[in-house]
């Protein structure tokens, strides 16, 4: 097997990790930075995302406008996001324009302009969104589910809040860019078709005299809430269930994980089985595993009339405790052939391996081969699911509802 | 990277992208179905027969339709628009057999009364879910009043009303109607073998009887009304656009895609920096959309409901002053950039191949690969934008508007 993995890591602590696809013609970035909506001062909800939104318009050479330009020209397919521990900047082109999407997003990480005259209008897309995000009932409560069950700062969103985005000043930005801002604790995730000697001396020429700063501490606070109702005269009551699991990095990830695909993987899961198909209940129902570093979630969500909203919360935390029972041979097959076409597919896609080797590096400190996960796949057993849903049978719940009325349920509140 | 095609004595089509070096197998059946096929009486019903269609055969269950496609670890799922209705599943090469086998068994579904009241239910969750997110009801308020009577006009979900009263029999009508082996392509894209291909679909879908099959095909008299929608609930105004567009001339098309990208997309586009960039807007947008016998520009708005009236104004000025104010030969290479990098990504998946080989097919007849859309692309001139212009302005466009607010000058 031909090595296709690379890793380079430069004394200022940047870590350069990336995947050969030469079957691709494209080649892809995901540049993570650790300056995620976990370091912002609580009075500064959405800083994180605000400065992101700020390193854009201008930065290098480029006002604001050249800036978009320039990444068109590339015919650069391109995001920005901000999670608890990081932004993120995320590309994909023809390969041949790799190297210089790069430059200009190392133009965006260490000379963005900051400039006075943008932030107005800035702060008014940050308000935008926030005032976006209640039009989307499902989404708010996912907000508010995460925010209240992981602990405070992990479970804020990177949207922030009303007060914090209207106090936001220039110098907040600049302060929040000059101390976090920084190539240690940086990743950049490259995949698909490149020459690696060439690509780590690009990233060498490019970011290699980035000078690092001082880790920042991050004060954590519980602040569980368990059960939330938010009033809203709609349609269908939303309904959000959280409980806890462990994160990529633990050696039980995998029987967790594989625990939530049983739960609500394809069509034949227990949820869609029993929520949707044989009662009918509603038309979207699902939960996911999500992980940070350190501690992790499941999240499930319903959404569905508020008269028969009670019948789905009972029916979903049915299944919750039926999960604990245990899993069965023919679950765990299915789930097997999901995971093994996911793998072989996510091949198709320079972006998505880009993403995933600069995750894995996070979370890992190294990079799992395809191949590795194939075997750690195979390698799953009912056993070890059902010896993991034994120790830690999915409760403690945190919910969160929204709708006309509030939901009886099996917490305190 | 090869093209085939093929019928079947029933009149089944068979076509195929294969290339033998991709890691998956992609198929589908596209059918020449959806909302503007229906009556009145029928209104919604290609959508909740999307749904019927996982709820079993003579042969299979629900349960077993469910297990068996997670049993092949297959990407499935299914889509119903205003003309097609489509039905697909991405699987390892190994799979590709029980996948075909699967779906056309699927295609010749039971519609058992008992599943078809349960689902009834489903398919009113998600009328109420897309009514509780303003912006999705508008699109289709919006074809509504630029389509008036036409076909196009119809809504694809249905509504509380035509939903609650539909009953089996009309459904089943429906479909002995519409779902005729003439009616249906399968597609194939990614690693396919087309010869093999063929013979799975003789086997599967052989013995399907042949049925006639007709469409109304009507011309559109667009209509532009200015129509308000109040929402009470909604906290930002959405506005939605709707004006002629070529449907049928390739390079016209392209030439409105592209234009669409000058003066519409999500970012470096005209509507970006005069809106979104100065944060007036929290989105604004646009796009081509194409159908059999119409084409329609689209442009979609979103912001607070106090600037949402300073905001159309701009969008309007913008439309109009496209003819005047012409396109440079710098945001057009640029806009080629954009759609060129677009087509490539996309065609590095089987998925996204599918869609696109199906799409042609369906829609025109027509094969077009990778290279010829980025030459199509990369032909677009100046020239050809001006023209579009003329025969197609942007304005006046129909125009709907839903949120908080109760009127609009």
């Amino acid at each position: 097997m031909p090595e296709t993995i690379h890793t380079h890591i430069f004394p200022n602590g940047l870590v350069l990790v990336a995947e050969q696809m030469p079957w691709l013609r494209s080649a892809a970035f995901s540049l993570l930075v650790p300056a995620g909506c976990a370091m912002e001062p609580t009075s500064r909800g959405g800083l994180a995302n605000f400065t992101s939104e700020m390193v854009e318009r201008g930065c290098g050479p480029r006002s604001s406008r050249q800036f978009i330009l320039d990444l068109d020209n590339l015919g650069l397919e391109w995001n920005d996001f901000v999670s608890a521990a990081h932004a993120g900047f995320s590309g994909a082109a023809p390969a041949e324009n790799l190297p210089a999407a790069l430059a200009i997003f190392a133009d965006v990480v260490r000379r963005p302009h900051l400039p006075e005259h943008e932030l107005p209008a800035a702060r008014s897309l940050m308000l935008q969104e926030l005032r976006a995000m209640e039009d989307e009932p499902a989404q708010k409560v996912a907000t508010e589910l995460r925010r209240r069950h992981y602990h405070e700062p992990w479970g804020r969103p990177a949207h922030g809040d009303l007060p914090g985005v209207q106090a936001t000043t220039l110098d907040d930005v600049r302060g929040f860019f000059a101390r976090h801002y920084r190539p240690n604790g940086a990743i950049l995730g490259v995949a698909g078709r490149f020459e690696f000697e060439a690509l780590h001396d690009t990233v060498g020429a490019l970011l290699a005299d980035w000078p690092p700063a001082e880790p920042p501490q991050v004060a954590e606070q519980p602040a569980r809430q368990p059960y939330l109702h938010i009033p809203y005269q709609s349609a269908q009551t939303q309904i959000g269930i959280a409980y806890d699991s462990v994160p990529y990095r633990h050696p039980d990830y995998f029987p967790a994980w594989g625990s939530v695909g049983v739960l609500s993987g394809g069509m034949s899961s227990r949820l869609f089985t029993e929520v949707r198909e044989k009662r009918g209940l509603c038309y979207s129902v699902h939960a996911g595993h999500h992980t940070l570093r350190d501690r992790a979630g499941v999240f499930c969500h319903a959404g569905t009339s508020a008269e028969r909203a009670q019948e789905t919360l009972d029916v979903t935390l049915g299944e919750l405790g039926r999960l604990a029972e245990g899993v069965f041979p023919d679950e765990l097959a299915r789930l097997k052939a999901r995971i093994k076409s996911s793998l072989i597919m996510q091949q198709e896609s320079s972006s998505a391996r880009s993403g995933a080797v600069a995750g894995d590096w996070y979370h890992l400190g190294r990079v799992r081969t395809v191949e590795e996960l194939h075997d750690l796949a195979d390698r799953l057993s009912c056993e070890a699911i059902n010896a993991y849903l034994a120790a830690s049978p999915p409760g403690d719940f945190t919910i969160a509802t929204m709708g006309p009325s509030p939901l009886e349920v099996p917490v305190a509140v | 990277m090869q093209f085939d095609k093929h019928y079947l004595p029933n009149g089944l089509e068979i076509v195929a992208e294969c290339n033998p070096e991709a890691y998956s197998s992609a198929v589908g059946f596209f059918v020449r179905t959806g909302a503007r096929d229906e009556t009145d009486a029928e209104s919604g019903v290609s959508h909740f027969l999307e749904h019927m269609m996982f709820k079993g055969t003579p042969t299979r269950s629900a349960e077993d339709v469910n297990r068996e496609f997670d049993e092949i670890g297959a990407h499935y799922n299914a889509c119903t628009n205003e003309e097609s209705t489509i039905y697909y599943a991405n699987v390892l090469p190994e799979y590709l057999d029980r996948a075909v086998g699967l779906l056309a068994d699927i295609m010749r579904p039971s519609l058992r009364e008992a599943d078809f009241e349960t689902e009834k239910q489903v398919i009113l969750e998600e009328i109420h879910m897309y009514d509780d997110q303003p912006p999705f009801g508008a699109d289709e308020r919006c074809r509504a009043a630029y389509f008036g009577s036409h076909p196009l006009g119809r809504s694809v979900l249905g509504t509380v009303e035509s939903i609650t009263h539909l009953r089996v029999e009309v459904m089943r009508d429906y479909f002995a109607r519409r779902y005729a082996p003439a009616n249906i392509v399968l597609v194939g894209a990614g690693r396919v073998a087309f010869d093999h291909l063929v013979r799975l679909a003789e086997a599967h879908c052989g013995g399907w009887e042949s049925r006639p099959v007709t469409r109304a095909m009507a011309p559109v008299e667009p209509r532009v009304p200015f129509v308000v929608i109040h929402k009470e609930i909604a906290t930002q105004q959405y506005a939605l656009l709707m004006s002629p567009a070529p449907f049928d001339d390739a390079r016209q098309r392209y030439a409105a895609k592209l234009l669409a990208t000058v003066l519409g997309d999500d970012s470096g586009s005209r509507l970006y920096w005069e809106l979104v960039d100065p944060g007036l807007a929290e989105h604004a947008g646009m796009h081509h959309a194409e159908y059999a016998d119409a084409g329609a520009m689209i442009t979609f708005l979103c912001c607070a409901p106090e600037d949402a009236a300073d905001n159309l104004l701009r969008v309007t000025e913008l439309h109009r002053r496209a003819g005047q104010d012409a396109v440079t030969e710098a945001e057009l290479q640029q806009a080629k950039n954009k759609v060129c990098s677009r087509v490539v990504l996309a065609g590095e998946r089987p998925r996204g191949r599918l869609f696109a080989v199906g799409i042609d097919w369906v829609c025109r007849g027509e094969y077009r690969s990778v290279e010829d859309d980025l030459q199509a692309v990369g032909d677009v001139t100046l020239d050809d934008l001006d023209d579009l212009l003329r025969r197609y302005p942007l304005s006046p466009a129909a125009t709907v508007t839903i949120g908080p607010l109760e009127e609009l000058d």
